[in-house]
Formats: structure tokens, C-alpha cells, sequence
């Protein structure tokens, strides 16, 4: 079995109800794992557990059963190693723009000197383009801006993967559509390791190598895996030019819509389904959209190779 | 915008002046007293007596007698003929430095405390029946216990000063620390941030604005107790001021000191209101 930079294992979440009982669990049995360099998106309805599942990565929750690996060792708690942009930007009001990186900075690396920590909290902030506000408050800033610092701050400590918890939610389309570039630039030129959650259909398309379609909670489960079968290459201004990204479109928007409720219970869908071998589905590339189940545990591509290559390769 | 505020600002100052030349005048009004003579009732023999007591028992003093007190205390405020003929300084200064040490012991009290409660919902639990009956009593209540076990009046004083600033500042700095934002805590922790650091870096800033709010409600709370408990203690201080001139019937310096009162309240008041202004945050 090869070995995976981040695998996750029949990973549960049960909240206790008002009486102190434990109820249904909000998703169980989730299993998948995200390999170095990669950028995974997680798409779902509302109260199926995507936060949940990113604060368990993130350990700042404890799921109620399976585990988390990373690099081969149990995720027990926060760490430095993985560096977190929360969905309302978490920036510290009191705190001036450069000062909020400046104390991830100097979180990361105690020993440097005050002059050592702001250069490199400039940079990080240059990056996303706020090399001239680093005096503000963050109460001076837009909302993009705000996660802008969000986004550098989560840079600025060299994190082995980066989760980002719906950054762009908040944001109108205009705002997000640059940001998206400056993350996917940033992305790209760092090969940083990213799990994303989303709402937003075509934000996974232009970002991610792979999707995770969650279904419903409670009970929710990984229903499907779609490699994005386009070239990685892709900007938003040419996305929408490529017939493929119609085709993964229609795939995503469709199981949103009317699939993602099939999974519970008596669902139509939920007795074919192996929770453990979640099929993985490359849309466009195979004859139809449909489903189809591997007969083992998907071997995902070794670090060199990204996803989309070996997607092509197989199907040439 | 700017030339309409300072318009505003210039309109209510005149109101303020407008109200105060009224009061001043109906005062003056209603306690000017037509004739110096005795009053027919009052025998020669009494009022020797009384000497110049007998005039000034007659209602009101003027505010022009008031006046002149204010003048001749401002004048030379530090003088010191003795326990009981001090100037309006020195007793300030005494009050000030009650208030100030009472103060300070209840802040290294109230702020560490406060954040452990503020930390711990089972500490919360623990400590609020304790707090909701301790907090409702008359700061002056103390007194005999303080005095009996600490056996000196001036500590007795910081002591009240004490235990009234405490659950303000208490209560505050708990409230405070339990509602920083989760997201904010949750940067921490995923930073590594140790406990310390957080505390500091993290909590206490996001805190600060209630727990200066706290202090200032303290600080008020101390002022209004320090004059009743000087009354009560006597020796020094502004309230054993008043409580001196009031046994000496001397009312012009009576209304001389509630107005210091007055003033040095609303002072600190303000010097704290600037505290919290440094402190606040916009999100």
C-alpha cells in the first residue's frame, strides 16, 4: 500500500443531543486521503459535516471515531504543519495587518528577530497584494482584503498543507473571482497541499484536481470522488471555454441537486455504495456521468504525477 | 458637517452657561438676606455664644460666601495647622491615595481571578453564589470588621475601598474573557500558541475594553464610598473634610467640598473614559 500524505479513516463525527445522548452521527465512515501537492475540494449541502471534517484535519476537533494521518502520524491536536484560513478571516481587530502575520511568524519561528519576523510577514503580505496597507487595522480593510491577510497569514508559516474553511463565502463575485486567481498562482508556485471546503460549483472546477461530493447528513458520507479532468493549466478566463468543464459541471451540479439525498438511509443509492471504496468518477472522459464503483481501494497517483495527468493518461 | 458640529457644540456651552448663571441666581436670590441684624428672638447672651455661629445657622450661605471659600481654600491647599485644620490638598491626597491603593489591590485581585472564571465554566459555577452575595453589600458594612481586625482606620478605609471595587471588576474581566471569539482562540491553537501567549496576546486585548469598562465602574463606586467611609473613620481624607466643616457649621466650605468632590470624580472618570477609548477595537 503506497503511502499517503494525508489519509483519512473511517472518520465519524455524533454530537450529543439536549439531553446529553449521543445522536446520529452528523457523517460516518468517511474515507479518503489527499496526496502532496494535491487540491482537494469538498462539496456538500449545509449539515453534512464539511466544517467538522476540516476542524478534525485541523485538530482543533475531536471526531468521535476513525483518525486522521498525516505523513503517517496521528493528527492529535493544532499544528503549525497545518496552516488554516477560517471562513470569517479570524483576524485579531486590535491588531494591525502586519502585526496579525507577525504573530503567526513569530509563532512559527520563536527564535528569529523582531526585523527577520516583519520582513518575511512583508513578503507573504506583498504576495496578496497588500504591500501598501500593512499599517491598517483590519476594520480599514474590504472584506476581500480581510481575507486577503487571512490568506497571507496562513502562507507566512510554510505550512506542510494549507485548509481553508469557504474563504471566499463572504465575498461578492467580482472580489472572489481575483482572489481566486492569486490563491491559485500562489498555490501553484508553492506546490502547497490544499483541502478546500466550497459551495461554490465552479470555484472547485477552477481550483481542485480532486472533489469530494459529500451527501446529506445526517450520516453523511463521501458519495463520490471526480478527478477534474482538465488541464491544470486552466484560468477562470478560459475556463469556461473548454466543453470539459461543462460536462464536470453539469456531473457536480447534478449530484447537488438531485443525488446528494440518495445516500441516506433507504436511499436509492445507498445500498450500491461502499463508503470504503468511494467510486471515483472522471466526467467527461468516460462514455457517460454515471457511476462507477472500483473493484478495490482507488491507488491515487504517486507524488510526481498530479492527478490530471494520470486521468489523461488512462484515458488516451 | 464640521462647521455645523462646532456650531453645536458652541450653542450647547451656552446653554450650559445660560443654566448655571440661573441656578447661581436663584440661589443668590433666595438666600441674600436683607438685613444683618439678629433676629429679634435670638437673646444678646446667645449669640455671643455662638459667636459668629449664629449667622451662618441661617439657611444657605450665598453663593458669594461660597465663593470666597473656594478662593481662600484654592489659594493655599496645602497647608497643615494640625489633625484638624489641613488643607484641601492634603486631604485629597489623602483620599486619592486611599482610593488609589484600594484600587490597585482589588485590580491584582480582580483581573487574574477574573480570568480564571472567565477560563472555567465549572470555576464560574463554583464561585457565582459567592459573588452574588458578596456583591450586594454596602462596601460600609465591612467597616466594623475591618476595624476590629485590622485595628488601624486608614487601612480599614483601603480596605472598603477594597472589597467595593472588586466585583465590578470581577464580574467584568470574567464576562470579558469568556466571550473572546471562539475563531480568535481557535488562530491561536492552530499556531501553537502557549497558554501564556494567548492569555496576553490573545485575551486580554480582546478583553480589554470590558475589563476597563469594569474599572471605570469601580473606579466610581470607590469615589462615592471613600467620602462616606472618611466620614466614618475620620482623621484625613476629603470625606472627614466635609464632616469637620459640617461640625463647625461651615457651610460655605461644605458646598466648597462637595464641589471638589465633584470635580475629582469626574476627572478620574475621564482619565479612565480615555483608557477605554485606547483599548476598544472596531471589527
Amino acid at each position: 500500500m503506497t503511502q499517503h500524505f494525508l489519509a483519512v479513516e473511517a472518520l465519524a463525527k455524533t454530537y450529543a443531543d439536549a439531553r446529553g445522548k449521543a445522536g446520529t452521527p452528523v457523517f460516518e465512515n468517511l474515507h479518503f486521503n489527499i496526496e502532496q501537492g494535491e487540491f482537494v475540494c469538498i462539496i456538500g449541502h449545509s449539515g453534512c459535516g464539511k466544517t467538522t471534517v476540516l476542524n478534525v484535519l485541523a485538530g482543533l476537533e475531536e471526531p468521535s471515531a476513525g483518525h486522521v494521518l498525516m505523513q503517517s502520524r496521528q493528527i492529535g491536536g493544532p499544528s503549525l504543519d497545518r496552516g488554516v484560513v477560517f471562513q470569517g478571516h479570524a483576524l485579531m481587530p486590535w491588531l494591525s495587518v502586519l502585526k496579525n502575520v507577525v504573530f503567526a511568524v513569530r509563532s512559527r519561528w520563536p527564535e528569529w528577530k523582531p526585523a527577520q519576523i516583519e520582513a518575511h510577514a512583508r513578503k507573504y503580505l506583498e504576495m496578496v497584494g497588500l504591500g501598501a496597507v500593512v499599517e491598517r487595522k483590519p476594520a480599514e480593510l474590504s472584506g476581500g482584503m480581510k481575507q486577503r491577510v487571512g490568506i497571507a497569514r496562513a502562507f507566512a508559516i510554510e505550512p506542510q498543507m494549507l485548509l481553508l474553511d469557504e474563504p471566499f463565502g463572504a465575498l461578492d463575485a467580482l472580489t472572489r473571482g481575483t482572489i481566486q486567481d492569486e490563491l491559485l498562482r500562489i498555490v501553484r508556485s508553492t506546490a502547497q497541499t490544499v483541502f478546500m471546503i466550497t459551495h461554490d460549483v465552479d470555484e472547485a472546477i477552477l481550483l481542485a484536481d480532486r472533489v469530494l461530493l459529500m451527501s446529506n447528513g445526517p450520516r453523511a458520507r463521501i458519495a463520490e470522488m471526480v478527478e477534474i479532468t482538465l488541464p491544470r493549466s486552466r484560468t477562470r478566463q478560459t475556463l469556461h471555454h473548454d466543453p470539459q468543464y461543462y460536462r464536470v459541471r453539469n456531473h457536480l451540479v447534478d449530484f447537488l441537486v438531485n443525488r446528494s439525498k440518495d445516500y441516506g438511509e433507504g436511499g436509492t443509492a445507498a445500498a450500491a455504495h461502499d463508503p470504503l471504496h468511494p467510486p471515483v468518477v472522471r466526467p467527461g472522459l468516460e462514455e457517460s456521468a454515471t457511476v462507477i464503483p472500483l473493484p478495490q481501494r482507488p491507488q491515487l497517483s504517486p507524488i510526481e504525477t498530479s492527478p490530471r495527468l494520470r486521468a489523461q493518461g488512462e484515458s488516451a | 458637517m464640521v462647521a455645523v458640529k462646532t456650531r453645536d457644540r458652541l450653542r450647547s456651552t451656552l446653554l450650559s452657561l445660560v443654566i448655571l448663571g440661573a441656578v447661581l441666581g436663584m440661589w443668590h436670590g433666595l438666600t441674600i438676606k436683607p438685613t444683618q441684624q439678629l433676629p429679634a428672638d435670638v437673646s444678646a447672651e446667645y449669640a455671643a455664644l455662638m459667636g459668629k455661629g449664629a449667622e451662618k445657622s441661617d439657611g444657605l450661605p450665598p453663593p458669594a460666601k461660597v465663593g470666597e471659600a473656594i478662593v481662600q481654600h484654592l489659594s493655599d491647599p496645602f497647608y497643615d495647622k494640625g489633625p484638624n485644620d489641613k488643607g484641601i490638598g492634603i486631604q485629597l491626597a489623602h483620599s486619592l491615595a486611599r482610593v488609589g491603593l484600594g484600587f490597585l489591590l482589588a485590580v491584582v485581585v480582580a483581573l487574574p481571578l477574573g480570568f480564571a472564571i472567565g477560563m472555567s465554566p465549572l470555576l464560574y459555577r463554583a464561585l457565582d453564589p459567592f459573588i452574588q452575595l458578596l456583591k450586594p453589600i454596602s462596601p460600609l458594612a465591612w467597616m466594623p470588621l475591618a476595624l476590629y481586625t485590622i485595628k488601624d482606620s486608614s487601612i480599614s478605609g483601603v480596605f472598603v475601598i477594597f472589597i467595593c471595587s472588586i466585583w465590578p471588576m470581577l464580574i467584568n474581566t470574567a464576562h470579558g474573557v469568556a466571550s473572546v471569539r471562539k475563531e480568535w482562540l481557535n488562530v491561536a491553537r492552530t499556531l501553537e500558541v502557549n497558554p501564556w501567549r494567548t492569555a496576553f496576546e490573545v485575551i486580554l486585548p480582546a478583553a480589554a475594553p470590558t475589563i476597563l469598562t469594569g474599572m471605570r465602574i469601580s473606579m466610581g463606586i470607590a469615589w462615592l464610598v471613600i467620602v462616606a467611609a472618611e466620614m466614618l473613620v475620620g482623621g484625613t481624607g476629603i470625606g472627614y473634610f466635609v464632616w469637620n466643616e459640617w461640625n463647625n457649621l461651615a457651610l460655605p466650605n461644605v458646598i466648597f467640598a462637595i464641589l471638589v468632590i465633584g470635580v475629582v470624580g469626574m476627572a478620574l472618570d475621564w482619565g479612565f473614559g480615555r483608557l477605554q477609548r485606547l483599548a476598544t477595537y472596531r471589527e
